[in-house]
């Protein structure tokens, strides 16, 4: 079985919760654990906010954030893919962006652990940026099939 | 997000409960700090996460940045009872090594 969504919000902090929710509710038919659903929840916050706080940071108007998610089944268990992208004025130098503790607004109260973060909670992770064009973040999960996780626990 | 303060003997007892992210830090870390100017004489300050049932790495942020409050009162703060996903990231993040767990 394969799952397809796409879900087109606001720039904006209400929504934060919002877009973590929808997908977390997204990935629930791949039976994912407790822990698994709030790595989900955490990685997408962390790009969702990167959106609003970096990408359109010094935009005006309406700006959007496009999620897409596919969900897929197979023999092995299931996997999650997320796309996470905005038209915001890009990272300027990425590898400076990944490193963990790294932040361009110090200032606010930045951990610059956003990335580091969603690197650490899904199984695989890149990011492609492209300066005044914008950035899109891609994750995804694996989930162990539930029969081969009763055999483990 | 929701922000409570009690004083236990010498003590201040801060309860944290909700979700902390970008949208809700903001008026967390007003709260907080009103908490902090009103804390003048405690021997430690305790945030209590027991009741946040979300935190991303604004959390991180929010909570280094009341750790150098304190500090700037003279105040050593700790953290308790962190649920299983946001104990995670405040490990990952050394966060314990500044605000110790208790």
């Amino acid at each position: 079985m394969k799952n397809y969504m796409k879900l087109e919000l606001l720039a904006v902090s209400e929504n934060e919760g919002f877009a973590r929710n929808a997908v977390a509710a997204f990935a629930l038919s791949l039976n994912p654990t407790v822990s698994e659903l709030s790595d989900i929840k955490t990685a997408v916050s962390e790009a969702v906010t990167n959106c609003i706080v970096h990408a359109y940071r010094h935009a005006d108007g309406e700006q959007k954030i496009v999620i897409e998610c596919i969900a897929e089944e197979g023999k092995d268990g299931g996997i999650l893919h997320i796309a996470i992208a905005d038209q915001g004025c890009g990272i300027d130098n990425l590898t400076q962006a990944l490193t963990p503790f790294f932040t361009t607004l110090e200032g606010d109260e930045r951990s610059g652990m956003g990335f580091t973060i969603m690197q650490t909670f899904m199984s695989d992770f890149s990011v492609k940026s492209e300066k005044g064009k914008g950035t899109t973040v891609r994750m995804s999960k694996r989930f162990a099939l539930e029969s081969a996780r009763e055999n483990i626990g | 997000m929701q922000i409570k303060a009690k004083w236990r003997g010498s003590e201040v007892y801060i309860t944290l409960e909700g979700e902390i992210d970008e949208h809700s830090a903001g008026e967390a870390r007003r709260n907080a700090d009103k908490i902090a100017e009103k804390s003048a004489g405690a021997t430690r300050v305790i945030f209590d996460l027991q009741k946040v049932s979300f935190m991303d790495s604004t959390g991180i942020g929010f909570l280094i940045g009341r750790y150098k409050t304190f500090r700037r009162y003279g105040i050593p703060m700790y953290i308790t009872s962190p649920n299983l996903s946001a104990d995670k990231i405040l490990a990952m993040s050394g966060v314990y090594t500044l605000i110790p767990r208790v």
